[in-house]
């Protein structure tokens, strides 16, 4: 079987849903909702790589770094984010994050 | 081979404040917090710089059409920017009065507006991610930046992960165009929309519309706003509603009518459905709120709604109309933050709607200030939110769009409820209690005074100079 751009497309899909569906059902630990974003940026990143290397440009790859160094600095601030938030609530469940509701 | 010296030169107001960003980054790590009122000074004149070279800078487009300096990102720019130096302005006397006064505010602020920037130029999908992430990480960081306070935290991380989550969207929805499109630059995919019309294309960008809708907070998009509104750093609040909103605008404007001219059609169905919930929303959402920043955090849902319909319409018109009204929008909202800035009750700020009543005996000409925005943000004539709704309605109504724009017409008349409310509480409403309202910092009265000027008597003036510099920004885009 040869594998195209279909498949690295379909696989791309999947992951990308998983990772939303991480962020809405998940219902435990904003750690889980970190990895959830991680997920759907790499699920984009296989999109761009299959796209370019089908299209010959290179511009896809090139978007791709860009990506992977943004999804870095994301998962940087959010981390700290996260750190503010547990150091003023000792916990850092989704479900306590509602001091503000309406 | 094109020239990189022209290519920088065209760039010149983001690489000044990129630069000047890291060398206050400097000047604070080596002075410390005793910094802050300098770094704030000298933000803004380098804001204040940036708009300067920005608007007498050349124009062309560079690094491989990555990069446009039009009229319209000119004109987008001078707005960001300078809602930027008040935002940092009015942070520096209410961080002092907090005790967080810290240098990393106006350093952040400067930061954000790189990205705000890169946002109103871009002319490919990269360099529009790239301004959007720069942005994004600079304000989830003002967000939270009042770290002690609880609800700032919350607001904070959940601003990062729903904004985490609309990049993710707006980037799957980049990957679809590139792929389907072959290209990342606007040009080449209007140029090949033309006459490949494809599911995929369109598909992503829906995926783009949404992801780009969460920025500017327009329904169904806008879970974060009052949670954010309502818990930020209040001059960080009067930054978001501002700067960032513009830019993302000047975006939608660009990438839609830039790269899918030929798609009308088609996404402003999207826009029209995204204004219609918008304005519903916003207008019944604000109905039954109690926090000031919440109320305005549904307002400028609604106003959203507003703007969009301008770049719904398709025409250069509309687009102008678009222009005007965010400008018109952004002073009254700064000169409405300006004013809550400057009211505390012994030494607290004054959050809750209630706590208004009965201003008028305290700080007559606060309350005469407020009461101007507040009827200029409903939309009353001859108030400067008139005229900005005048010019979207009439964009809107030529485009075809008149059923759209009769809707918005009762939005905003539903919506004059709470704006009437805040208006009678203050005029007419004995005070909760006894307590005087502080002595007012100066530079927030200043601004709330000065804003509420523009929107009243100045804004005749100011429609004189605006009017043909928002027809120059919006020429050569839209379909006549």
């Amino acid at each position: 079987m040869v594998i195209g751009l279909t498949h690295y497309l379909t696989v791309a899909a999947i992951l990308f849903t998983i990772g939303v569906f991480g962020i809405f059902v998940n219902r435990k630990n904003v750690i889980i909702i970190l990895m959830s974003i991680e997920l759907i940026l790499l699920a984009v990143n296989i999109n761009f790589v299959a796209f370019s290397t089908y299209l010959n440009d290179i511009s896809g790859q090139i978007m791709a770094m860009f990506v992977l160094t943004v999804a870095a600095a994301e998962a940087a601030v959010g981390l700290a984010i996260l750190v503010t938030f547990f150091r003023n609530r000792g916990d850092i469940a989704v479900d306590d994050a509602s001091v503000m509701k309406g | 081979m094109p020239d990189l010296s022209s290519a920088l030169h065209l760039a010149a107001s983001e690489l000044t404040l990129a630069v000047g960003a890291l060398v206050l980054l400097m000047v604070g790590a080596f002075i410390g917090d005793k910094s802050a009122r300098l770094v704030s000074i000298l933000s803004t004149l380098l804001l204040i710089a940036a708009a300067v070279i920005a608007v007498t800078g050349p124009w062309g487009s560079a690094f491989n059409g990555a990069y446009i300096a039009d009229p319209l990102a000119i004109y987008g720019k001078s707005v960001i920017y300078l809602s930027a130096a008040v935002a940092i302005i009015l942070g520096d006397g209410w961080m002092k009065r907090t005790r967080i006064a810290k240098f990393e505010y106006p350093v952040l602020i400067v930061l954000a507006s790189v990205g705000m920037g890169m946002m109103a130029s871009s002319g490919d999908l990269i360099s529009m991610y790239v301004g959007i992430e720069l942005h994004s990480l600079a304000l989830y960081v003002l967000a939270a930046y009042h770290r002690d306070d609880v609800k700032a935290s919350e607001a904070g991380l959940k601003y990062f992960v729903l904004g985490a989550l609309s990049s993710g969207l707006l980037l799957y929805g980049a990957s679809l165009i590139y792929g389907f499109a072959g290209s990342m630059r606007f040009e080449d995919i209007a140029a090949f929309a033309v006459d490949h019309p494809s599911t995929g294309l369109l598909f992503g960008l829906v995926f783009l519309i949404c992801g780009l809708a969460f920025k500017v907070s327009a329904a169904p998009f806008h879970m974060w706003t009052p949670d954010v509104y309502e818990g930020a750093p209040t001059p960080v609040v009067a930054l978001f509603s501002t700067a960032p909103k513009v830019a993302a605008m000047v975006l939608i404007a660009r990438a839609l009518e830039g790269g899918f001219g030929e798609s009308h059609a088609q996404w402003s169905q999207v826009l029209i459905a995204i204004s219609l919930i918008s304005f519903v929303v916003g207008a019944f959402g604000g109905l039954a709120q109690k926090d000031i920043q919440r109320l305005l955090a549904y307002s400028s849902i609604a106003n959203i709604g507003y703007a969009l319909l301008g770049i719904a319409a398709g025409t250069s018109q509309g687009l102008q109309a678009m222009l005007m009204f965010m400008t018109l929008y952004v002073i009254d909202q700064l000169g409405f933050f300006a004013i809550l800035l400057s009211l505390s009750k012994s030494g607290r700020p004054i959050r809750r709607i209630a706590d208004l009543a009965g201003l008028k005996k305290d700080r007559p000409l606060t309350a005469v200030a407020l009461t101007i925005l507040s009827l200029s943000v409903l939309g009353m004539p001859p108030f400067s939110g008139f005229w900005g709704k005048y010019y979207v309605f009439g964009a809107a109504a030529n485009a075809g769009l008149w059923p759209v724009a009769a809707a918005g017409l009762v939005a905003s008349v539903v919506a004059a409820f709470y704006y009437l409310r805040i208006i009678k509480l203050m005029w007419f409403d004995a005070p909760v209690d006894d307590v005087p309202t502080d002595k007012a910092p100066v530079e927030a009265k200043w601004i709330g005074w000065a804003c509420a000027a523009f929107s009243f008597p100045l804004v005749i003036l100011g429609l004189t100079w605006l009017e043909p510099l928002t027809k120059a920004a919006s020429a050569g885009f839209g379909n006549g």
